[in-house]
């Protein structure tokens, strides 16, 4: 039973001031000050008035900007769907694997999320780029194949063009599914590994084939599981500031660059505040968005 | 070996087999050829040309490759203390007390975890902007102070986390029997509370030193010219080029995490299996 704080007023305060003082300094505190430039406008060079104005975000409901924020959201839409799809088979073999094969792959999953994103991205990179691996393995290959359609008498192919992969869209999602993968598995298999067998055992059992099983016993089973890898995905993807900036193109801005571009190039805080701000009310949204949905199913079920 | 996989054993049908060979691939084949390639005698860093330990020479020898390697781990370092001590008073916190403002300060203490990096990153700009400018020219560590104090804010409510999941297993007839016994508050705290979470503490420890060493863009907005991080570093490398120097230093700061996760996940079991018993 917890205790009320009256009753050990010294313990107390020894656990709770260092916890509240350093939340609200460095963290409140700062967050504050953004939330309350977000209201504000340039004064001079360095000055910001607070003043309440709402200009900044008018701003932001600009279509340039509502355009970018669109991209970001189908942007990172589209990682949270490929990693769903990719992911789950992975989770169901790693649920589903004898105790010793499941450390393997739970490391195999785990390992590049120890491994420094920007290493990550930059490995990308070699990857993706026009003198990089991909384009390499296509050359030798489109060479093969003219060589080989010389010697048959054919025509050969004509010059090789690389594949312009980096700096693209492409490059962007591909970046993003492959730093966020392992954000998906881990809570997956955490929900199919709690989930009671003799359900599935029953469903085979009763003539219902695998793909049955999954879609009518497995995935509302493990919805709750599904929903937060979702979130837990979705977020960082919608916020995320390297991979675009590393392997997009100028066409494949999120907002995270034109918010760094507003507080490091253009020096227009107010505007880039109201920005932040946009971007945690839309995460917060989906985070609340999940609350709902949850409390929902949990009143269904009972 | 040779049995049919039963009904459930999916790992064993060939579709699935097949497709976590693939995401293996995937995951593990461009940091594979990364390491590769920091070994080829090559500036074109594309077709292999023989094998060459001078990359590692050359990113051994760049001074200020070096000084960004060395102020990522005193960050790490410092920032796990902070955010273990942090963590720990926290959870505690949260597990033992009932007091007014409780809900709130519980979803204020999740906000870090959940707000967008970039977000916290232009807050911590303006907050070592505007209220608390950094002295420029401190003596090391000092120097590194508003990296340290950005990092422990996102990094300590994830020990809190950690920490508070353990704590729950908790039984508090145990606490109850040491006041009983005559201990006092503190003497209670070290000798029954801390050695039952002693593990969530090394696994938080963990984590927190992973956040802190591998966030880049939280640093980007708090770092000076002179207080450049290992991320920042290879990012400013990186931005123009792709040359195997950077392969060598990436190599070195992967082997260097991936030894310290093992070794932590090694350290942990028996401590784990102490607290089990006990």
């Amino acid at each position: 039973m917890e205790q009320s704080w009256t009753r050990a007023k010294g313990a107390f305060l020894a656990v709770f001031s260092p916890t509240v003082l350093w939340l609200f300094a460095f963290f409140l505190l700062p967050m504050g000050i953004i939330w309350a430039y977000s209201f504000g406008q340039n004064e001079g060079l360095v000055d910001i008035a607070v003043t309440g104005t709402l200009a900044n975000y008018a701003r932001v409901l600009q279509p340039l900007y509502l355009l970018i924020f669109l991209k970001s959201l189908w942007f990172a839409f589209l990682t949270t769907a490929l990693c769903l799809v990719i992911g789950f088979p992975v989770a169901m073999a790693i649920t589903f694997a004898s105790e010793k094969t499941k450390a393997w792959l739970l490391v195999l999953i785990m390992l590049p999320f120890w491994t420094n994103l920007l290493i990550r991205t930059y490995a990308l990179m070699a990857v993706l780029r026009t003198e990089g691996y991909v384009n390499w393995a296509y050359h030798w290959l489109w060479d093969e194949t003219s060589g080989l359609l010389q010697m048959i008498g054919q025509a050969p192919l004509g010059a090789f063009t690389p594949l312009d992969l980096l700096h693209k869209n492409f490059a962007v999602v591909f970046g993003l599914v492959y730093v966020n993968l392992p954000f998906m598995v881990l809570p997956l298999y955490a929900a199919l590994d709690r989930l009671d067998r003799s359900y599935l055992e029953a469903s085979l059992d009763l003539g219902a084939g695998h793909l049955t099983t999954l879609f009518r016993i497995i995935v509302p089973l493990a919805l709750p599981g599904i929903a937060s890898g979702v979130l837990i995905t979705f977020i960082p993807a919608l916020g995320s500031y390297l991979t675009p900036d590393l392997l997009g193109g100028p066409d494949s801005q999120m907002i995270a660059s034109v918010i760094e571009r507003q507080f490091k190039r253009a020096n227009d805080w107010p505007f880039g505040a109201a920005l932040s701000f946009m971007l945690m009310y839309m995460t917060f949204a989906a985070v609340a968005l999940q609350a709902i949905l949850a409390r929902r199913r949990a009143e269904a079920r009972q | 070996m040779s049995q049919a996989p039963g009904p459930l054993e999916y790992l064993r049908r060939w579709p699935l087999r097949a497709w976590v060979t693939g995401v293996a691939v995937f995951l593990y084949a461009p940091l594979i050829s990364l390491i590769v390639f920091s070994f080829n005698d090559s500036k074109r860093n594309v077709v292999w040309q023989g094998f060459t330990f001078k990359y590692y020479g050359k990113a051994l020898t760049d001074e200020s490759l070096l000084t960004a390697l060395s102020n990522s781990l005193t960050i790490a370092l410092i920032v796990t203390l902070v955010s273990v001590v942090l963590g720990a008073l926290s959870a505690v916190l949260l597990w033992r007390f009932r007091f007014p403002g409780k809900t709130a300060l519980e979803g204020a203490l999740s906000l870090p975890i959940v707000v967008p990096e970039i977000c916290m990153g232009v807050a911590m700009l303006v907050f070592f902007a505007k209220v608390l400018p950094w002295p420029v020219g401190m003596p090391w560590p000092f120097n590194l102070g508003a990296i340290i104090i950005s990092h422990v804010s996102f990094c300590f409510p994830f020990v809190t986390v950690v920490v508070r999941a353990r704590l729950a297993s908790f039984n508090r007839e145990l606490e109850e029997a040491a006041k009983d016994l005559g201990a006092g508050e503190w003497r209670t705290f070290r000798d029954i509370l801390i050695p039952h979470i002693a593990p969530s503490l090394v696994a938080g420890a963990l984590l927190a030193f992973t956040l802190s060493l591998d966030d880049f863009v939280i640093t980007f907005f708090t770092a000076g010219p002179d207080t450049v991080t290992f991320p920042v570093k290879v990012y400013s490398m990186v931005r123009f080029s792709v040359t195997p120097e950077v392969n060598a230093a990436s190599t070195m700061l992967m082997v260097l995490t991936v030894l310290a996760t093992f070794l932590a996940l090694r350290f942990q079991n028996p401590a784990k299996d102490l607290a089990e018993r006990g």
